[in-house]
C-alpha cells in the first residue's frame, strides 16, 4: 500500500514535476523505506547486503545504551540536587527524556536540513552520515547547552567541516567533535564550570529546582581534580557525598549527557565490535595508549598537576575518554585508514588525551582535542604507511636490477 | 618439485546452484559468435564479409596493430551477420554452422620459438592469453619474463577445469613444452592439492590453497614472483594450455569447451559440452527455472562475468553460465534493517546469515552509491601486497606516478572483483580499474 502511494506521488518529484526541488528528500525517504531496485550495470553482478544505511544505524543502536543512561543520569542528578527523598525510575527517565528531546530535535532538524539542501544542490542522494552525528552531538554536550548555541554550532560544523569538503566521506575532522569544540571555544562560559552539567529546573512538572547557592556543586570529577589544591583528593557528587570508582564506572556522576557511563559505552563497544562496524585496532590502541600515558604520568605525579595522581585505569572511567575511544576515534572517515596506521593513530589518541587532560589544568577534558588533533594527523600517518608499500615495490625493482648487472 | 602457496585473504561466496559433476551433456552449436570486446587490447579489422564460408579455425579478424594476431571462427559454416555498434565498431561476427567438420590445418611440425609464436597468433590462441601489465592480449613483440598458468577457477560456482583424462595429460605436456620455449623465465602451473594431472617437468608446480581469488593467475603471480615495472608476464588457464597442446599435436584447433550451467535460477545445474561463442538459448533450454520473474543471465561467474540476454552468446574467457534473479521486481521494505537469514553478507551485522549455507542473491546494489566510508574492507579480500584503496584513488585522479608506485602493473580488474562485492559504498571498482589501465596504456604510448 505504502509502495503504491510512493509510486503514485513519485512523478511529482521527477525532472519537470511540481515538487522537483524536493526530489532528494523524496529519494531519501523512498530508499529508507524500500531497498532501491537499482541493479548492477557493470562489474560484479551481486553485492554484499551491507550498505551505509546499515552501518550508520548500527552505530546509532550502539549509542542507545548511552542515550538511555544519559536520560536516567540527567534525571537522577536533578532529583539528587533538588533534595528528593526517593528516586523512582519512571519520573527520572521522563525527566531525562524531556530534557534531551529538544536537543536531539534541534540538531537533527538543523543538520538534516542542511544535508537535504546540500544533496539537492549537488543532485545526489541524501547521505546517512548525519544520522550518527545528530545523535552524537547532544550526547557529548552538557545538558544545559542552550538550544540556539546547539543550532549555530551544528550548522557551522555541518557546513564548514563536512559539506564544503564534499559531504560524507570527504571530511577531515569529525563533525560531532567540531560541533563540541565550536561550542567550547565560542561559548566557554556555558560549556564548563559547575552548572553546565546539571539540569537545574523542573520540566513539565517533573523534577525539582537545584539551588546552587546551597553549597551544591555540579562540577565533574575531572573538574574537581583539576582545581584541587592540597590535601587528600576525594571526589564528591553534587550534594557533597564521596563518589566511588563504581559510581564513576556506572556513570552516576555529573558530565556530558551520554559520556558518563563507562559501562554503557562498553555495551556499545561490544555491539560495534561484534558486528565488525568499528575498527577493533583503533579501539584497542586508544585504550592501550590511555593506560600507557596514565601509567607514565602517574609515575611522575606532581601536585602541580593533580590529575596525575589518578591511577591509570581511573583515567579511563572519568570524562569523555571511553566515549571518545569507542565512538569518536573509530569514525572511519576521519581516522587513519591503513591497517598499521590505525594502531599508531589510536595509540596517539589515547596518549594525547591523557597528556592534555593532565598537563592542562585549565581544560580538564582532553579526549575531544586529542581526537581532533589526530584527525589532522591521520592522513600523515597513512601517508607513511603507504610510503612503506611504495618503497617495498621500488626496492624490489632495485634488487632485481642489481642482480642482473 | 612442488612448492606450496598458502593464501589467507579472500572470500568464497556460497551461492545456490552448483553444477553437478558428471559426464557433460553435448549441446551442438547451430551458431556461434566471436566478440572482439572479449579480447581487450585487440582492435579488430575484418577479414571476411557476410556470406563468406569459413572453416573452424579460419581467421575472421586480425588486430589493426599486428596483422598476424587473429581471431578465428570456432565452427565451420557461413558468416551470417557482422553486427556493428556506434561509430561502426564491430560488436560481433556471427557464424551459422553447416554441420560439417571443416577445420583449418596448421603446420605444426616445428619447435622453434618464432614458429610457435606465429602458429599461436595464426590460430587465435595467442588472443586467448593475457599479458600483464594492462591485462590485454599479449602484444606481438612481447617477451614474457614468466608465464603463469592457473589450473583451477576459484570463482563462485566455477566449473572444475580438471577432468583428468589421458588425452588431457598429453595435451598439457605438449602445451607446456611449447610455452616453455616462449619465455626465458619459468612457466608456473598452479593447481589445487587434489589435482588429477601431472605437471610436466618443464614447469614449476605450485600447490595453492586459500579462498577466491586464489585461482586468478594474477594473484598467483603477485605471490610467486611479482611483476615489476618494465616486465611483462603472460597468464592463461590450463584449458588454453590443453588447446595449445592439441594444436601442436594434431595441427587442428580444438574449439570445444565444457561449461558449467549454474546459479540459483537454474533447475538442474550441470556441465555441458559445446564450442566457444555458442548461442546461449540452446544451452539453457532445459535448465532455466520457470516462473514469472526477472532473471539475469551471466556468461561467466557472478563476480566478473558479462550480462547477456537469452539471445546472447558465450563470452570468452568464461566457461560458465550463471543465472540469478535480476531483483528489479522485488519490493523489500526497509531492507537495510533486515535480519533475515537470506541476506548474503560478509558483515557480522547480519548475524543469522551464518546459519545458512548457500544463498540466492539477486543483482540489486542493495544500497546507494557513496563515497568511500569504511576502511580496510578491500584488504581483507585481496591477497596481494597492494593497498587497493590508495591505488583506486590514484586511478581515480589519473596520477600516473602514484598508479605505478602502488602497483597498477600487477593488477587486473578481476583481481579486485571481490573488493567491489564487499564494498558498502557500491563503487564500480572493476570498471574503474579497466578504464584506468586503458588510460594508462594510452598515456604511455
Amino acid at each position: 500500500m505504502l509502495r503504491k502511494y510512493l509510486d503514485r506521488i513519485k512523478p511529482n518529484f521527477e525532472e519537470g514535476g511540481r515538487l522537483h526541488s524536493f526530489h532528494s528528500v523524496f529519494d531519501g525517504i523512498e530508499t529508507f523505506l524500500y531497498t532501491p531496485r537499482t541493479t548492477s550495470a557493470s562489474g560484479v553482478h551481486i553485492h554484499d547486503s551491507l550498505d551505509s544505511k546499515r552501518i550508520m544505524i548500527i552505530v546509532v543502536l550502539a549509542l542507545m545504551p548511552c542515550l538511555l543512561f544519559g536520560m536516567y543520569n540527567t534525571g537522577y542528578q536533578n532529583f539528587l540536587g533538588s533534595g528528593a527523598a526517593s528516586f523512582p525510575l519512571l519520573p527520572i527517565m521522563a525527566y531525562g527524556f524531556l530534557a534531551i528531546l529538544p536537543k536531539i530535535a534541534v540538531t537533527y532538524v538543523v543538520g538534516l536540513g542542511i544535508e537535504f539542501i546540500a544533496a539537492q544542490w549537488r543532485k545526489e542522494e541524501i547521505q546517512e552520515g548525519f544520522l550518527v552525528t545528530g545523535i552524537l552531538v547532544p550526547l557529548i554536550c552538557p545538558i544545559e547547552t542552550p538550544l540556539w548555541m546547539l543550532a549555530v554550532a551544528t550548522a557551522f560544523s555541518v557546513i564548514f567541516v563536512k559539506e564544503v569538503f564534499g559531504g560524507t566521506g570527504y571530511n577531515i575532522f569529525n563533525v560531532a567533535l567540531v560541533t563540541r569544540a565550536f561550542l567550547f571555544f565560542a561559548y566557554p562560559a556555558s560549556m564548563s564550570g559547575d552548572r553546565a552539567f546539571i539540569s537545574a529546573s523542573p520540566i513539565c512538572g517533573i523534577g525539582g529546582t537545584v539551588n546552587f547557592a546551597d553549597g551544591i556543586s555540579g562540577a565533574t570529577p575531572l573538574g574537581q581534580i583539576a582545581t584541587h589544591s592540597g590535601g587528600a583528593l576525594q571526589i564528591h557528587n553534587i550534594v557533597g557525598d564521596p563518589v566511588s570508582n563504581w559510581d564513576a564506572f556506572l556513570g552516576l556522576i555529573p558530565g556530558s549527557f551520554g559520556e558518563t557511563s563507562t559501562l554503557c559505552i562498553l555495551i556499545g563497544a561490544a555491539l560495534l565490535l561484534t558486528t565488525g562496524i568499528a575498527s577493533w585496532r583503533i579501539m584497542l590502541s586508544v585504550f592501550a595508549g590511555g593506560l600507557l600515558a596514565g601509567f607514565v604520568v602517574n609515575m611522575f605525579a606532581t601536585p602541580t598537576y593533580p590529575s596525575s595522581y589518578l591511577m591509570p585505569w581511573q583515567q579511563l572511567i572519568y570524562g569523555g575518554f571511553a566515549f571518545a575511544a569507542v565512538f569518536m576515534a573509530t569514525d572511519p572517515v576521519t581516522a587513519a585508514r591503513t591497517g598499521a596506521g590505525k594502531y599508531v593513530y589510536g595509540l596517539l589518541v589515547g596518549i594525547m588525551a591523557i597528556v592534555i587532560r593532565v598537563y592542562n589544568n585549565g581544560y580538564p577534558e582532553g579526549a575531544m582535542l586529542a581526537v581532533l588533533l589526530m584527525n589532522a594527523f591521520a592522513p600523515l600517518i597513512d601517508y607513511c604507511v603507504v610510503q612503506t608499500n611504495i618503497n617495498r615495490r621500488v626496492n624490489r625493482l632495485k634488487t632485481k636490477a642489481e642482480k642482473q648487472s | 618439485m612442488e612448492n606450496s602457496l598458502k593464501l589467507k585473504r579472500g572470500l568464497d561466496l556460497c551461492i545456490e546452484g552448483e553444477a553437478v559433476k558428471g559426464e557433460p551433456v553435448a549441446v551442438p552449436a547451430s551458431c556461434a559468435a566471436v566478440i572482439p570486446d572479449d579480447y581487450p587490447g585487440f582492435t579488430p579489422k575484418l577479414e571476411v564479409k557476410e556470406g563468406d564460408p569459413v572453416a573452424a579455425g579460419a581467421p575472421l579478424m586480425h588486430d589493426k596493430k599486428c596483422e598476424s594476431i587473429k581471431l578465428c571462427s570456432p565452427i565451420s559454416g557461413t558468416v551470417t551477420a557482422i553486427v556493428r555498434g556506434e561509430r561502426r565498431k564491430i560488436e560481433r561476427v556471427v557464424i551459422t554452422s553447416d554441420n560439417c567438420d571443416n577445420s583449418k590445418k596448421f603446420d605444426t611440425g616445428v619447435s622453434d620459438a618464432g614458429s610457435i609464436r606465429s602458429i599461436l597468433m595464426d590460430s587465435g590462441l595467442w588472443a586467448e592469453m593475457r599479458q600483464r601489465p594492462f591485462d590485454i592480449v599479449p602484444e606481438a613483440d612481447s617477451e614474457p619474463r614468466d608465464i603463469f598458468v592457473t589450473a583451477f577457477d576459484s570463482a563462485p560456482l566455477a566449473p572444475d577445469l580438471d577432468f583428468g583424462s589421458e588425452t588431457g595429460q598429453e595435451r598439457i605436456n605438449a602445451g607446456i613444452r611449447a610455452l616453455s620455449k616462449l619465455t626465458s623465465g619459468n612457466v608456473y602451473v598452479s593447481t589445487r592439492k587434489e589435482c588429477r594431472f601431472a605437471v610436466p617437468d618443464e614447469a614449476v608446480h605450485y600447490i595453492v590453497s586459500g579462498p577466491h581469488p586464489s585461482g586468478n593467475p594474477g594473484i598467483q603471480a603477485a605471490n610467486i614472483a611479482p611483476i615489476n615495472k618494465g616486465e611483462v608476464v603472460w597468464t592463461l588457464d590450463i584449458v588454453t594450455v590443453m588447446r595449445i597442446g592439441a594444436l601442436m599435436l594434431s595441427g587442428v584447433r580444438d574449439f570445444s569447451t565444457v561449461i558449467a550451467v549454474t546459479g540459483p535460477e537454474v533447475k538442474n545445474p550441470c556441465y555441458e559440452l559445446t564450442v566457444d561463442g555458442a548461442a546461449i538459448a540452446p544451452l539453457l533450454e532445459k535448465c532455466m527455472e520457470t516462473g514469472d520473474r526477472h532473471r539475469r543471465i551471466i556468461s561467466g561467474n557472478v563476480l566478473t562475468g558479462i550480462k547477456v540476454g537469452i539471445d546472447g552468446f558465450l563470452r570468452y574467457p568464461y566457461r560458465q553460465i550463471t543465472v540469478i534473479a535480476e531483483g528489479d521486481d522485488i519490493d523489500e521494505f526497509m531492507g537495510w534493517a533486515s535480519v533475515s537469514p537470506k541476506k548474503m553478507s560478509v558483515s557480522r551485522s547480519f548475524p543469522f546469515s551464518f546459519f545458512k549455507k548457500r544463498f540466492s542473491p539477486d543483482a540489486r546494489l542493495l544500497g546507494g552509491r557513496r563515497a568511500m566510508i569504511v576502511s580496510g574492507e578491500y584488504d581483507k579480500v585481496l591477497p596481494m601486497d597492494i593497498m587497493p584503496e590508495y591505488l583506486l584513488k590514484a586511478i581515480g585522479s589519473r596520477n600516473v606516478e602514484m598508479m605505478e608506485n602502488l602497483g597498477i602493473y600487477e593488477i587486473a580488474p578481476e583481481d579486485l572483483a571481490l573488493c567491489e562485492y564487499v564494498d558498502p559504498s557500491k563503487t564500480e571498482i572493476q570498471k574503474m580499474v579497466r578504464e584506468g589501465l586503458d588510460w594508462l596504456k594510452k598515456e604511455l604510448e
